[in-house]
């Protein structure tokens, strides 16, 4: 519908193998360093994301978690001061090389935020946003009522969908946030915390959707919580604060080995409790 | 004094206590604390009610500085209208009062104060909101730094030098473009005018923006919003009624001025829209009658305290409106 992507070209030295020989990741990230000013807050990540896979970021607080994430839709641009070294590739092609316009990466790599944060319009124009700034001029009511439908949101709000998005519940504009990101069909969707600002029913329907999502597309979701990422990922990426200061990979892995069999002793320490 | 301590002391001491020789040392310099404490206690209660009491005057002396004119206003105002139907003054046309066939219609000065504000909002408001935008949403920090107290200064300008730039540099161009223009004209005062108030619109309307939360351009930008799209429908909508109350607060600003027009814009009371011609605001009108040699007392000195009055009614008006819209937009994102 929307016909936005981004060709996919092949890219000079980004096709390494992931550490079990596949090629197929979706995202990756090579020699990545990021700073805000003279903070250094990431260090030589190196990590990669399969598509159609829920792959759940953790790690202490003041890790980097969610600056990771921002690097994926170049969010991390809107702050004066940030700078990035390394490569980020989506399908084959470095999104920080120059020939990339930001806007378009952002169209194929959705964010929901930790807050809930609706545009104060209508629940209607909050799904509307996204594919209006995007030029779509097919038909508007259908490509609403599915983005809703896909959030999980349809059924409470088809009745009044000229209210105003802040008027629901936490829960709901948080579904409606997704259903707004969703809108503009991206391949990938970038979560971060979409849950620590809601109640545990609300973080239940979340977490419902976040799995029927994963049918369709990829999923990338920073949690402070891990229970929470070994109920809904695939794979785990396990961040912490080196010595520099900068937050580093440790590891990365499929969930469930990762939470039962650890390679890395801060890994063992991080996840049955005895730090962070 | 010594002998307070004394007896302060000798209470203290007669306290019994549990650990006598590691009390003595510390009970001492509580004790001397206590006693002092009983006297300041009086004095600071004192200090107390006296900075409340003058605080309180202070408040009280703006009350009933607007209280009392408020009372002289309606006092003379209602005099007036008891020689003069209050429809003939809202509704006449002709202003006349100091001539020998009186006529007090006071539309003409109303048509005057409202066209000269008219023309300065056209300027004020687009250059402000814009520079707003500017400042609020793409100027880099640095030159930010550098734009707003230059703002500043062009808000600090005494109202009279705009007059004279008006009247000596503004008036001379238009003459040069429309040989018509009358050397006291409207447009002149009213585009002058329109600079007077930017500052204002500009900087209440940057805060407005600068309220919409981060939380919500990041949400634009990350549906692939560029930042046209996230400032022109996300920002500014989301500040829309904090611009409006900038709107209208600059709107009640123009029409309060006084010395701009009764320099620039003439003292010839009339009707119409014709911005290269003379005209008389209500303003300027008061300026006229009080400086001039009108009696007091009279009928004709009367009438500013008719127009004082629908100017304060048209202020606090459009004040009150404003008001309403902030407390509207304070509301916006809870």
């Amino acid at each position: 519908m929307i016909n936005l992507r981004i060709d996919a070209q092949p890219a000079d030295a980004v096709a390494t193998p992931s550490e079990n020989g596949q090629t197929d990741a979706i995202l990756m990230t090579r020699s990545l360093n990021f700073w805000y000013g003279s903070a250094y807050v990431l260090e030589n990540v190196n990590c990669d994301v399969r598509p159609r896979e829920v792959t759940a970021i953790i790690g202490p607080s003041g890790c980097g978690k969610s600056t990771f994430l921002r690097c994926f839709n170049r969010m991390n641009e809107l702050i004066p001061t940030a700078r990035l070294e390394g490569s980020v590739v989506f399908r084959n092609r470095d999104i920080y090389d120059r020939a990339v316009d930001p806007v378009e990466v952002r169209r194929q790599v959705g964010m929901v935020f930790q807050k809930p944060n609706p545009f104060p319009k209508s629940i209607y124009e909050n799904v509307a946003y996204g594919p209006r700034v995007n030029g779509y001029k097919g038909d508007m009511d259908e490509i609403v009522e599915t983005s809703l439908k896909r959030a999980a949101l349809w059924d409470e709000v088809k009745d009044d969908l000229k209210k105003s998005g802040l008027a629901l519940s936490g829960g709901q504009q948080q579904r409606l946030c997704i259903a707004r990101a969703l809108a503009v069909q991206p391949d990938v969707l970038l979560m971060d915390e979409p849950c620590s600002a809601l109640d545990p029913i609300a973080t239940t329907r979340i977490e419902d959707l976040i799995r029927e999502l994963r049918e369709q597309l990829t999923i990338i979701i920073v949690t402070h919580n891990m229970q929470q990422a070994a109920r809904i990922s695939d794979r785990t990426a396990f961040f912490t604060v080196a010595e520099s200061g900068a937050g580093v990979l440790v590891e990365v892995n499929d969930t469930q080995k990762l939470f039962t069999t650890p390679t890395d002793p801060r890994t063992e320490a991080y996840i049955t409790g005895r730090f962070g | 004094m010594v002998s307070q301590w004394r007896d302060a002391l000798n209470n203290v001491k007669s306290v019994p206590r549990a650990h006598p020789t590691a009390d003595a040392a510390a009970s001492e310099p509580a004790g001397l604390d206590f006693a002092r404490s009983r006297r300041d206690s009086l004095r600071r209660k004192f200090v107390e009610r006296s900075v409340h009491a003058v605080l309180f005057l202070c408040a009280l002396i703006s009350v009933l500085t607007t209280t009392g004119i408020v009372i002289t206003l309606l006092g003379e105002t209602i005099q007036f209208f008891g020689e003069v139907p209050i429809v003939d003054f809202l509704t006449g046309t002709r202003w006349t009062p100091l001539f020998a066939s009186k006529s007090f219609g006071v539309l003409p000065l109303v048509n005057g104060t409202i066209v000269v504000a008219l023309v300065a909002i056209v300027v004020a408001v687009p250059i402000g909101l814009l520079t707003a935008i500017f400042l609020s949403e793409f100027a880099p920090a640095r030159l930010r730094s550098m734009v707003k107290p230059v703002l500043e200064v062009l808000a600090g300008i005494p109202t009279v030098v705009y007059g004279y730039f008006a009247l000596q540099f503004v008036t001379p161009i238009l003459r040069d473009i429309f040989p018509q223009t009358q050397i006291f004209n409207v447009a002149s005062a009213g585009i002058v005018m329109g600079f007077m108030i930017l500052p204002m619109m500009a900087s209440i309307s940057e805060d407005a923006l600068r309220a919409v939360p981060r939380d919500l351009r990041e949400g634009a930008f990350a549906l692939g919003a560029t930042r046209f799209e996230v400032v022109s429908r996300v920002v500014v909508p989301g500040a829309l009624s904090g611009i409006l109350a900038a709107v209208i607060l600059s709107i009640s600003r123009a029409i309060g001025e006084t010395m701009i027009v009764a320099i620039a814009a003439g003292l010839q009371p009339q009707m119409g829209f014709d911005l290269l011609r003379s005209m008389e605001t209500m303003t300027a009108y008061i300026v006229q009658v009080s400086l001039g040699d009108t009696p007091q007392g009279g009928i004709e000195f009367r009438t500013i305290f008719a127009v004082g009055t629908l100017l304060f009614v048209m202020t606090l008006v459009m004040n009150l409106l404003s008001d309403l819209l902030v407390r509207r937009y304070r509301e916006a994102y809870e």
